[in-house]
């Protein structure tokens, strides 16, 4: 076989399995647009009634409000722990740091079965019942490392002589650090947010584990609605969670390239 | 715009028009772990001088100056601003002009922002404000880059901002690490020459360092060499270099030949040597002051206090016979490596039209007054 040969075969190959990932994904965003009341081809015209069924369904946008707050929240949390843990970690000397830094990223490297089994275990030794607020914190552990990378990166990019010059004319360490590092550290806290809050927005394993009887997220709402049929309007609410969670990050990226662009790296 | 000027036109105090400052280090002292990275160090800096810590690589400037800023808490010792103990006033209480090699302005702000940046904290208006960034860029002659970023000026233009930057809050001390290391070569000596004339002009009191010798010697009204944590001497720029108190001193500072001799005799006046080669050297006291009784010493001559000629020697002068062996040869003037007896001894004259060529017979003469005796 000669070199042209298997290079045909890998880029062939590369095509398939793309079109593999990627085929069912387009085939619920069409359908989602199918006139139809059967979600299945052929397609019988182009409609949004589907989309307008959705927002009169009042259970998915009870799962959509709970979804963007408990997202709002994990971002926000998130973020201000990976903020104060990367600068802890990057800034000073904290005895200890190694271990530390393992355990915050630590969730990453671990199953999501296995965190979610272990936390809700762990709650139960403890006899504390599920509420909204674990749920919260189960997703604030699971997005945490995401932050404390991208934080990280960026503040070992700050130059510790700058926040010092600051200092030297007058700032208080925390008039530094409000004036001149988080500034700079903006885009990576932004896409940090962003990040956390599309995680915690597509999350399914963890939640299911982790909520309280009664509260649903817009995933475990599919999940719940999919046991029943599979109605278009699912395809629907696929297409609305592709929107978000494919472009917040990209939205996130964008601005956060911009500022880095204008703060001069 | 009327505001508070003074006959130069700026709303920065001149040099007559303020209070200076003193810097003073009792027994300071700065530890690593089990690393000393300066020892007991007491250092007097007179009110609006320009004082130069000089040494090699990790002989413990920064960590000096560091101290003195208050980014670094000394392990023991009292520094003292202005007769004050500052040893517990955090950095941003201390009122001091900070400047680093990498300029460290902020990327995020206009370069009329960062200037303004100090003044904020110091409760100026806005109008006043204004004026004195515009006073500032005059003085450090970039009027017209008030709107830009950082990045896009050069390094000199950076270093200049960022001492308009430390200045403009009159600072009761100006602390410069290697603020040059960073520029070329040519812009180092022009920005050599202007921050000197800025430092006159308001003559805030200052502490540079450096590794170069050139600009220690250029700049400073004193300078205080250092190594290995500790201070090898203090003094003028032209006293240090002509009468090294050390052999550090000596073979840090320009080029040195260092002979092994011994002192035969000594009184009030003169030092009498006895040195291989060389033969009987009677030199004068003052050469010598650490020198109080016979036994082996050290005979430093500098390379370009040893003359070099084809003709007879002129009187008062110690000359003798040597063969030139390397010529290193630099436009005006050139370095040889010569050797005399069992000697080798380096020398740096001025050329007059040729140099001496390789090979060639030449009287090498010294005056015993331009040498300088250290105990072995
Ligand atoms: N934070 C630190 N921890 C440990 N050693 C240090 C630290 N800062 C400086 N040193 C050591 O102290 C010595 C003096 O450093 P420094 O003052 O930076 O030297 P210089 O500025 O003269 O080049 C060096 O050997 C350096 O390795
Ligand atoms: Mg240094």
């Amino acid at each position: 076989m000669n070199r042209g040969m298997g290079w045909s075969l890998i880029r062939f190959w590369t095509f398939l399995v793309y079109i593999f990932m990627f085929l069912p994904v387009a085939v619920v965003v069409l359908l989602s647009f199918n006139a139809s009341e059967f979600g299945a081809f052929p397609m019988s015209g182009l409609s949004f009634r589907w989309f307008v069924e959705l927002a009169r369904n009042e259970a998915i946008l009870r799962a959509f409000q709970t979804s963007m707050i408990l997202g709002a929240l994990t971002a926000l949390i998130s973020t201000t722990i990976g903020v104060l843990a990367s600068l802890a970690l990057i800034r000073y000397k904290v005895p200890g740091q190694n271990l530390i830094s393992t355990i915050l990223i630590a969730p990453i490297l671990v199953p999501e079965v296995v965190l979610a089994v272990a936390l809700l275990l762990f709650l139960n030794a403890l006899s504390i019942n599920k509420s909204f607020a674990l749920l919260l914190a189960g997703h604030v552990i699971f997005t945490l490392p995401f932050v404390i990378l991208v934080v990280q990166a960026r503040l070992v990019s700050i130059r510790r002589d700058v926040e010092e010059a600051a200092m030297s004319l007058g700032a208080s360490p925390i008039q530094t650090f409000f004036s001149i590092t988080l500034p700079l550290l903006l885009p990576a806290v932004l896409a940090g947010g962003l990040f956390a809050f599309t995680i915690s927005f597509d999350d399914i394993t963890g939640t299911l584990f982790w909520k309280p009887g009664g509260v649903e997220t817009v995933p475990t709402q599919i999940f719940a609605m999919l046991r029943n049929s599979i109605s278009p309007e699912i395809n629907a609410l696929g297409t609305v969670m592709i929107a978000l969670t494919v472009g917040l990050p990209l939205l996130g990226l964008a601005i956060a390239r911009r500022m880095s662009a204008n703060s001069g790296g | 715009m009327t505001g508070p000027r003074g006959k130069a036109g700026t709303t920065l105090p001149l040099r007559k028009a303020r209070d200076l400052s003193t810097v003073k280090l009792t027994d300071i002292e700065k530890r690593f772990g089990d690393y000393v990275a300066v020892h007991r160090m007491s250092l007097e800096m007179p009110e609006g001088g320009f004082v130069t810590l000089l040494g090699p690589s990790g002989c413990g400037k920064t960590t000096t100056l560091r101290m003195i800023a208050g980014l670094l808490d000394p392990t023991a010792g009292e520094i003292q601003i202005d007769g004050k103990r500052v040893n517990d006033v955090p950095i941003h209480k201390r009122n001091l002009g900070l400047v680093f090699q990498n300029y460290a302005l902020f990327p995020h702000k206009t370069v009329a922002d960062n200037i303004a940046f100090g003044l904020k904290y110091r409760g100026v208006g806005k109008s006043e404000t204004a004026q004195k960034v515009k006073d500032a860029l005059e003085l450090v002659q970039l009027p017209h880059v008030a709107e830009r970023y950082p990045r896009e000026l050069s390094g000199g233009q950076q270093q200049r901002i960022a001492l308009a930057r430390s200045i403009v809050i009159e600072p009761d001390v100006l602390l410069l690490d290697e603020p040059l290391s960073a520029l070329d070569a040519n812009l180092r000596e022009d920005m050599r020459v202007e921050l000197k004339r800025i430092q006159e002009r308001i003559g805030v009191t200052t502490v540079f360092v450096t590794h170069d010798q050139s600009e220690a010697l250029a700049m400073s009204d004193q300078i205080v060499v250092m190594s290995a944590g500790r201070v090898e001497q203090m003094g003028a720029p032209q006293d240090v270099y002509n009468t090294p108190g050390s052999e550090f001193v000596a073979r840090f500072l320009g080029a040195s030949n260092i002979v092994e001799a011994r002192c035969t005799a000594r009184d009030e006046t003169s030092i009498v040597l006895e040195a291989p080669d060389l033969g009987r050297i009677v030199i004068p006291a003052d050469r010598g002051p650490q020198v109080n009784g016979t036994g082996p010493v050290k005979l430093v001559l500098r390379a370009e206090k040893l003359a070099l000629s084809e003709d007879k020697p002129s009187d008062g002068v110690i000359s003798h016979s040597a063969r030139v062996e390397t010529v290193d040869y630099q436009g005006q003037a050139a370095r040889y490596f010569i050797r005399l007896g069992e000697l080798q001894l380096q020398a740096i004259n001025m050329i007059d039209t040729h140099p001496h060529g390789e090979g060639s017979e030449v009287s090498a003469s010294f005056r015993p007054s331009d040498c300088t005796v250290l105990p072995a």
